[in-house]
């Protein structure tokens, strides 16, 4: 397991995609971070990525990436190995790359310009999503066999997390503004990694506003330790049934 | 020898003027205030040594001074009013005044005073008493100095710390208040200044005015209280260089401004707040100088309010700037800095060239609907944004300020 682990990782650098998307994030958090005059606005401006960049290029890369290698694995199941060891393994060695080009990129501009409490979740949660994202890239291309079909779902993917769920989610409130949905609404960001992510580093940067009639709500449960557990244990879960998801459709499939 | 004989005469007729100092203590003759305050008469010092006494209420009805040497304790027993002052200038100084009764039919204090004039209260320590200093019918009183620590939990079993009700030209300066259920109470109080005190951890307000018109704070910090400030149906208020920080929770402010007019606010730092300042009906408010960080909504101005006038102030890292409830805006907003302007200066005159709008849609949104606080700086509440700057429809179109400058004040 070892082994392929660490061919997958050394073929991830070869690519240099990878590399290049670990130089994008440098660039763009240090630049933040010195543009801004002060740097819990660049802290501001880095969210937005973390949301939106760190999650569509942790879909798109490694659903790409196990379409190009279908002929090494094809090669490795022919090998006396278990579907499970391969299937896992390719896993591993993409989530630790996208994790750990997010941790150079980002993590250690945040840790340099703003190792505070906002800094540590804001990283934290980068480092999550970036791991639920590859589990869900490898799902959509292990469902679907089609490479331009796996690619367009692993787009809509995106396109559901980051905009149409909440789109959804803002719809609801408008459409049931007379009914309390605080509880509700504290409930349904379970449905949605990015959000939940989002929510955390919030009560983080704007805990002044939060504490504010409904933000209450949400800091009683979110700003509890009960609550940050049971929100981590809820993203691990992201990370966990995708991969067992795939896994066991992996192993049946015919290649 | 004319001059010589009048002024032994002057020192002969003099001597009936002498004030005489009674002393009180372990080793005097005289071994209880009660005891001495039966013996003093108008003009005189009561000097009171170190120790403990149980004296139940001291009631002062002459014009004498009431000095503590090296605080002496004087307990209310967990059941009277500790010093009631019936009489003009009246000085209690340098007490330690513990454990006043508390009741919910009369207003128990550490020192009461029932009307006088010219009363000075300075240097004491009151602990645990149900309100701290009250003031009613006072003239021309000074309370200085003193720190009030009270232990209340509930709203309903507690008293505030420096009461002032129905007086004129009261001068509180530094005195630090915690712990009661509002710091200073202000209520058909004139021409008073609360200058240099600090209020903070009061379970409702740290300061709190109804119906007082012609006041002024000045210099106060006003920290972590249930409810922030609140100034009420009052006018002519001038509220200058004072600190109001960290008031979170729902329905907590900075400072809350209900039916106020020609008020004026300058050089204040708002720091840390779930609102800075929430305004309803307050007109004629002049605003200036003053600093926003760090607020959860730096401003709520309701659209109840007119001919307020906010120029020249920071606002630094607010997660909104100006929050209202309508369309209707009868305010004007000029010449500030707003860290999140998004504009140009092309001709130089350190004054931004298009206008900014400090009421963001969302913010719009989270007004009309609460829950909505939930999606708050996703790609969905940023697109909405950026939607609305282009083409705005549900902010208030007049609620911007013209001429926003490029750079912070240095305040």
């Amino acid at each position: 397991m070892k082994k392929i682990i660490k061919y997958v990782i050394i073929d991830i650098l070869r690519n240099k995609i990878v590399l290049a998307y670990t130089a994008f994030l440098l660039l763009i958090s240090i630049s933040i971070f010195n543009l801004e005059d002060n740097s819990a606005k660049g802290l501001l401006s880095l969210l937005n990525i973390i949301l939106i960049i760190v999650p569509l290029v942790s879909l798109l890369f490694p659903a790409i990436y196990v379409y190009n290698s279908s002929e090494f694995l094809e090669l490795l199941v022919s090998q006396p190995l278990k579907r499970k060891t391969i299937w896992l393994s390719l896993f591993l060695g993409l989530a630790v790359s996208m994790s750990f080009a997010f941790f150079v990129g980002a993590g250690i501009p945040i840790l340099l310009f703003q190792a505070t409490a906002t800094g540590f979740m804001m990283l934290g949660a980068g480092l999550i999503l970036s791991v639920i994202f590859v589990a869900l890239a490898m799902l959509a291309a292990v469902i679907a066999r089609d490479k331009a079909k796996g690619i367009g779902v692993v787009i809509l993917l995106w396109l559901y997390f980051s905009v149409i769920f909440d789109g959804l989610i803002l719809f609801i409130l408008f459409q049931f503004a007379d009914y309390p949905l605080e509880k509700m609404m504290v409930a349904a960001t379970a449905f949605n990694p990015i959000d939940l992510s989002r929510i955390l580093i919030l009560l983080k940067m704007d805990v002044a506003a939060l504490m504010g009639y409904t933000g209450a709500i949400f800091k009683d449960f979110f700003g509890t330790q009960m609550g940050l557990i049971v929100s981590f244990l809820v993203l691990v879960t992201w990370m966990i049934i995708p991969t067992w998801l795939s896994l066991r459709k992996f192993k049946h499939k015919d290649l | 020898m004319k001059k010589l004989i009048y002024i032994s005469l002057l020192l002969f007729f003099a001597q009936d003027v002498f004030a005489t100092i009674i002393h009180v203590g372990k080793e005097q003759n005289i071994k209880t205030i009660r005891q001495a305050l039966l013996l003093a008469a108008d003009g005189d010092t009561v000097l009171v040594g170190s120790g403990q006494y149980h004296e139940q209420n001291i009631i002062i009805n002459k014009s004498i001074a009431l000095i503590g040497i090296n605080h002496p304790v004087i307990s209310g027993d967990n059941k009277f009013e500790i010093i009631s002052i019936k009489a003009n200038a009246v000085t209690v100084e340098g007490f330690k005044l513990i454990n006043s009764g508390v009741s919910s039919i009369e207003d128990f204090a550490g020192i009461k005073v029932y009307n006088g004039k010219d009363i000075v209260i300075r240097n004491n320590i009151l602990e645990n008493t149900f309100f701290g200093i009250y003031i009613q019918y006072g003239i021309n009183c000074l309370i200085e100095n003193n720190n009030l620590t009270a232990y209340s939990k509930i709203e309903q079993e507690s008293g505030n710390g420096i009461h002032c009700w129905k007086s004129d030209s009261l001068r509180i300066l530094g005195n630090n208040i915690i712990g009661h259920r509002d710091g200073i109470y202000f209520e058909f109080v004139k021409n008073s200044i609360i200058w240099r005190n600090v209020s903070e951890h009061n379970l409702r307000y740290g300061l709190h005015f109804m119906f007082s018109n012609d006041d002024a704070y000045i210099c106060n910090v006003f920290r972590d209280n249930g409810a922030g400030v609140a100034v009420m149906f009052s006018k002519g208020l001038k509220m200058i260089r004072n600190y109001f920080e960290e008031n979170w929770g729902d329905g907590a402010y900075g400072l809350l401004l209900k039916e106020i007019s020609d008020g004026y606010i300058e050089n204040n730092v708002f720091d840390r707040n779930t609102a800075g300042i929430f305004m309803e009906g307050a007109s004629r408010i002049h605003m200036e100088k003053n600093q926003f960080i760090d607020n959860g909504w730096a401003m709520q101005i309701q659209a109840s309010c007119m001919d307020v006038t906010v120029h020249n102030n920071n606002f630094k890292g607010n997660t909104f700037d100006v929050g209202t409830n309508g369309n209707l805006v009868l305010n004007d907003f000029n010449n500030n800095y707003w860290d999140k302007y998004e504009g140009y200066d092309l001709d130089k005159d350190k004054l931004g060239d298009v206008p900014y709008r400090p009421v963001s849609m969302y913010a719009m949104i989270i007004e009309r609907n609460p829950p909505a606080m939930i999606l708050f700086r996703s790609l969905m509440a940023s697109l909405l944004d950026k939607t609305e700057k282009v083409l705005p429809s549900l902010t208030p179109e007049n609620l911007k300020d013209n001429h926003p400058l490029m750079k912070p004040l240095a305040l």
